[in-house]
């Protein structure tokens, strides 16, 4: 009975439109520009921006789960709340460190198929930015959370689309000077536009 | 790697650094840093807050001094430290440092700029995972002295900085018809401000623009420098070290490629 109380009591308009506005109004690489790096250079072939996206959206859930409570539990009751930036990146990159570790012990398979790309998500600022964001918009866990796993799909959903662009780009004839990356960004910035599209979805839709 | 052995050209990467450390004089170190090895637009690292922050010519510009500050000072100290800091660790350590900088930039805006704070907002502390702050403490201040380090980091900031500018006056005049808030002549009334470039889009869009330009420029220069010393200048080597601390490697390789 408890639990089914407990079920009644989430907010889950609250929870579908943050992850929602997370995932397509708001993305976080076509309209926050973050995570960039990775966005142009793993986008090359499909298979890639596939096992990167899975690195990324299972490293955001973690790094938020750990940062959150960090911030509310210790960092604010003892006044030291300047020490974001420090402490959420040292977090990151030894939590990056240590699923690396496990991983390879435990599950070699998976190791294989992502573990290349763990040490790039370090310096991915999507991951640092999602942990921020949810601090500096004074999220519940649930909703930080939510955010997390809306950032981590929303940048899947912009890899895999761009990934597709790109295939076609490689075979198609581009002008000289427009070659490699300026072409790349040039593509990239019609997908920005298409995302647009969205701007009025949350009103829309929950409004 | 046997097909490297076999080459006579092949050096070891810590012979082609001091091969790299002889040529070096404070004139090319600047040089690199804002023209021929610029990062935002020769090496493309750094690009997540190039793009977020470049709406306007002065939120651009101020970026630029943070990113010169941050830059300078942790490759100084960087610098300093390089025969204290083990090597195994050393990436965790170069990120600490910088953190800190970053830190006192976020305070000291927070104190007494709120306005920018406010547009500036989430890159700010994003300075921390800028790849070109940790790869140039990475291939760079760890392995020359403190003077050098400094200039470095002022130069690559700056190259840094005009990046931004540039794009950050490209968006703001046609995206806004204003220049560092000043309402330019003609727009508004005879040229309509075009919405598209103040908009995510188009910050993609400018900055494929502005490396079409940079390249242009950057082979011009060559190519008369090159009719008179007679000499070509060398090439843009990227140390595979830096490759390996950034994100940004595929992307690098492609430049240097072309």
């Amino acid at each position: 009975m408890k639990m089914i109380t407990f079920i009644l009591s989430i907010d889950i308009q609250g929870l579908m439109i943050i992850l929602f506005s997370a995932i397509l109004v708001d993305n976080f690489v076509l309209s926050k520009f973050l995570g960039i790096c990775p966005f142009l250079g793993v986008s090359k072939n499909l298979k890639t921006a596939m096992g990167m996206s899975a690195a990324v959206i299972a490293i955001m859930l973690l790094a938020s789960a750990i940062t959150w409570p960090i911030q509310n539990f210790l960092l604010n009751p003892m006044g030291i709340g300047f020490l974001q930036t420090l402490v959420f990146i040292l977090v990151i990159a030894s939590l990056v460190q240590m699923v690396e570790t496990i991983m390879k012990k435990t599950l070699p398979p998976l190791y294989k198929a992502l573990g290349i790309y763990l040490p790039l998500i370090t310096t991915n600022c999507a991951v640092l930015g999602v942990t921020i964001l949810n601090i500096t918009k004074d999220f519940s866990f649930g909703k930080a959370m939510t955010n997390s796993l809306g950032a981590g799909l929303g940048f899947a959903l912009a890899l895999f689309l761009f990934s597709g662009v790109r295939m076609r780009i490689e075979k198609a004839d581009v002008p000289k000077a427009l070659r490699g990356l300026p072409i790349t960004l040039i593509a990239a910035s019609l997908v920005s536009v298409s995302f647009f599209a969205f701007k009025g979805l949350i009103e829309n839709i929950f409004g | 790697m046997s097909e490297h052995m076999s080459d006579k050209t092949y050096r070891s990467p810590d012979q082609r650094l001091e091969e790299k450390k002889k040529s070096e004089s404070p004139w090319s170190i600047v040089l690199n840093g804002l023209l021929f090895e610029n990062p935002a637009l020769r090496l493309i690292l750094g690009i997540c807050p190039l793009l977020a922050v470049t709406i306007s010519a002065k939120s651009s510009l101020f970026m630029g001094f943070a990113v010169i500050f941050v830059l300078t000072g942790s490759e100084f100290i960087v610098s300093l430290l390089r025969h204290v800091i083990p090597v195994k660790v050393r990436i965790p350590a170069f990120i600490t440092i910088i953190a800190g900088f970053v830190t006192i930039v976020q305070l000291v805006v927070s104190a007494y700029l709120p306005a920018l704070n406010e547009s500036l907002g989430i890159y700010i502390p994003l300075i921390v995972v800028n790849c070109v702050v940790l790869a140039r403490a990475e291939t760079f201040a760890s392995k020359r002295s403190p003077a050098y380090s400094v200039l470095d980091g002022l130069s690559m900031g700056g190259g840094f900085t005009l990046a931004l500018l540039m794009m950050g006056s490209i968006r703001e005049i046609l995206g806004a018809g204003t220049f560092f808030d000043v309402k330019l002549p003609l727009f508004g009334s005879v040229i309509e401000p075009i919405m598209f470039f103040s908009l995510p889009p188009g910050g993609f869009f400018v900055f494929g623009i502005c490396i079409i330009i940079m390249q242009w420029v950057v082979i011009r220069i060559k190519r008369i420098t090159a009719n008179k010393n007679k000499t070509v200048l060398a090439e843009s080597e990227t140390d595979e070290s830096a490759c390996s601390s950034c994100g940004a490697c595929s992307i690098c390789r492609e430049s240097e490629v072309k």
